[in-house]
């Protein structure tokens, strides 16, 4: 078992409190360098308006985006037994007090719970490991980006010129709607749920991306759509996408799964490792 | 910089130019998808619908409130996508006289033609940036169908220069996403 310095429910407090109200560092430094190159002087005017809000978030301590979304909790190393019921109680007390929207509601009534819990709820995906700690990292998933996720079931002979123009087209067909710029995940390859899950995974990651043909892909798409001219909230510009980052499976000979699932500018997340009775905080990529 | 008074008339709203900037200050009314239905089905049934929805500035936005011991407080109060109120949007443009709709993103063509005929307008809010939206409100003037839940009631606001806000559809119905989505550069 891993010793915690306070109970796991307060530790997933922490973690949400943390990841509504500071915009991980390199999706912030993304952002300036983003304000600095655009022309459009109306792009720049809303991308002034976005680095402003985070700074006020930040300075008082609110969520920055009122859409505090659906949180995704993935669960590395050690995993506690209690962990489901304990990340249950976190989201359902930072729901309340910090506070955050309650946003899950049954799917054909319509009815909220007001506590973000429910069927199904939370979402958490678990990797377990035998390594001595446990990682506890959150995403926050508004409805703005995963209303616009797509997945195309391609023909194999479409090939890498199919993937590039299913994944374009799906950002550029969004317009304005997921909040531009911000990070877009791919998942190519794997089973079709498999996929949809490394695009939303891969926002949360950052850095280069270690296949360097991937890591290709990604440098000629976040070209392509920056010189689209769509622009921040799909009102024209030059900063249509911050990232794009992609994330690879095997899949059956047959298919050939892409999967896309945009991040806002918002793209908001944090972690929290556990390893003797300490809790390290942090908003550098994980997983 | 052009600070609109809420509530304004179709002459005012007929003043906007496309791709202009303005700030917002006075009366506005938050309205999401179960908003729309429920004002649309009360008046279907001929039934009375809250007055301060006719001819007003109708912001597309499910708030975070906390409620105080002076009353209701916005938290966090960015705008939402204004594409899921597609479907009734336009005929709620036409029944109630809407002047202006806030909101992100855009809307559809059959909208902006009500909002052409309505003379009514549509500003986009930058999205997400919900702590500075929120510090605008001066007031929470009340809240209409509170039932709905936090995010789909109707809230009635009191706001002192909200914005940046870019006129993004014209009173002629001319949309600035248009614009720009026909001379977006598909390189791949």
């Amino acid at each position: 078992m891993i010793k915690l310095p306070e109970p796991m429910e307060q530790i997933v407090f922490n973690l949400l409190k943390l990841a509504n109200t500071r915009l991980p560092p390199d999706v912030g430094w993304a952002l300036e360098a983003a304000a600095a190159w655009e022309t459009n002087g109306r792009a720049a005017a809303q991308l002034g308006a976005i680095l402003d809000n985070v700074k006020q978030a930040e300075l008082l301590g609110r969520p920055m985006c009122q859409d505090t979304g659906i949180p995704v909790f993935y669960v590395r190393g050690e995993i506690p037994p209690s962990i489901r019921e304990d990340i249950s109680a976190g989201l359902a007390r930072a729901t309340a007090e910090i506070p955050l929207r309650p946003n899950t509601v049954d799917p054909l009534t319509r009815e909220s719970r007001g506590d973000n819990l429910g069927a199904g709820m939370p979402v958490i995906h678990y990797f377990p490991e035998a390594c001595g700690f446990t990682e506890v990292s959150v995403m926050l998933k508004g409805a703005g980006t995963e209303n616009m996720a797509r997945l195309g079931m391609l023909n194999p002979s479409e090939g890498v010129e199919g993937v590039k123009r299913f994944v374009a087209g799906v950002v550029l067909d969004a317009g304005g709607r997921p909040c531009p710029p911000g990070i877009v995940g791919v998942g190519i390859g794997g089973t079709a749920d498999g996929c949809m899950a490394m695009a939303k995974e891969v926002t949360m990651s950052s850095g280069e991306n270690p296949d360097p043909a991937l890591k290709a892909l990604e440098e000629e798409l976040f070209v392509a759509l920056n010189g689209s001219g769509l622009g921040p909230m799909g009102l024209g510009g030059d900063s249509t996408v911050l990232a794009v980052r992609i994330k690879a499976a095997h899949c059956h000979t047959a298919s050939l799964p892409v999967a896309v699932n945009v991040g806002c500018w918002a793209t908001r997340r944090a972690s929290v490792r556990l390893s003797g009775g300490r809790a390290e905080y942090s908003q550098e990529a994980s997983l | 910089m052009r600070v609109l008074r809420a509530p304004f008339d179709a002459a005012e709203a007929r003043s906007l130019e496309l791709g202009e900037t303005v700030y917002l200050s006075g009366r506005i009314v938050t309205g999401r998808d179960e908003m729309h239905l429920r004002a649309l089905r009360l008046s279907d049934r001929g039934e009375e619908v809250p007055e301060c929805i006719r001819g007003s500035v109708l912001y597309h936005c499910g708030p975070i409130m906390a409620r105080g011991a002076d009353g209701w407080r916005a938290v966090a109060a960015g705008p939402t996508t204004s594409a899921r109120m597609n479907g009734p949007g336009p005929e709620m443009i036409r029944r109630f006289g809407l002047r202006a709709i806030i909101g992100k993103g855009g809307m559809s063509r059959e909208a902006c033609d009500a909002m052409g005929g309505a003379g009514c307008v549509y500003l986009a809010a930058v999205g997400g940036t919900a702590v500075s939206l929120a510090a605008s409100i001066q007031r929470v003037c009340g809240v209409e169908w509170a039932d709905l839940g936090m995010a789909e009631a109707a809230w009635i606001l009191d706001v002192d220069r909200m914005g940046p806000l870019t006129v993004a559809v014209d009173s002629s119905g001319d949309s600035l996403y248009e614009k720009v989505a026909s001379s977006v550069k598909r390189l791949i």
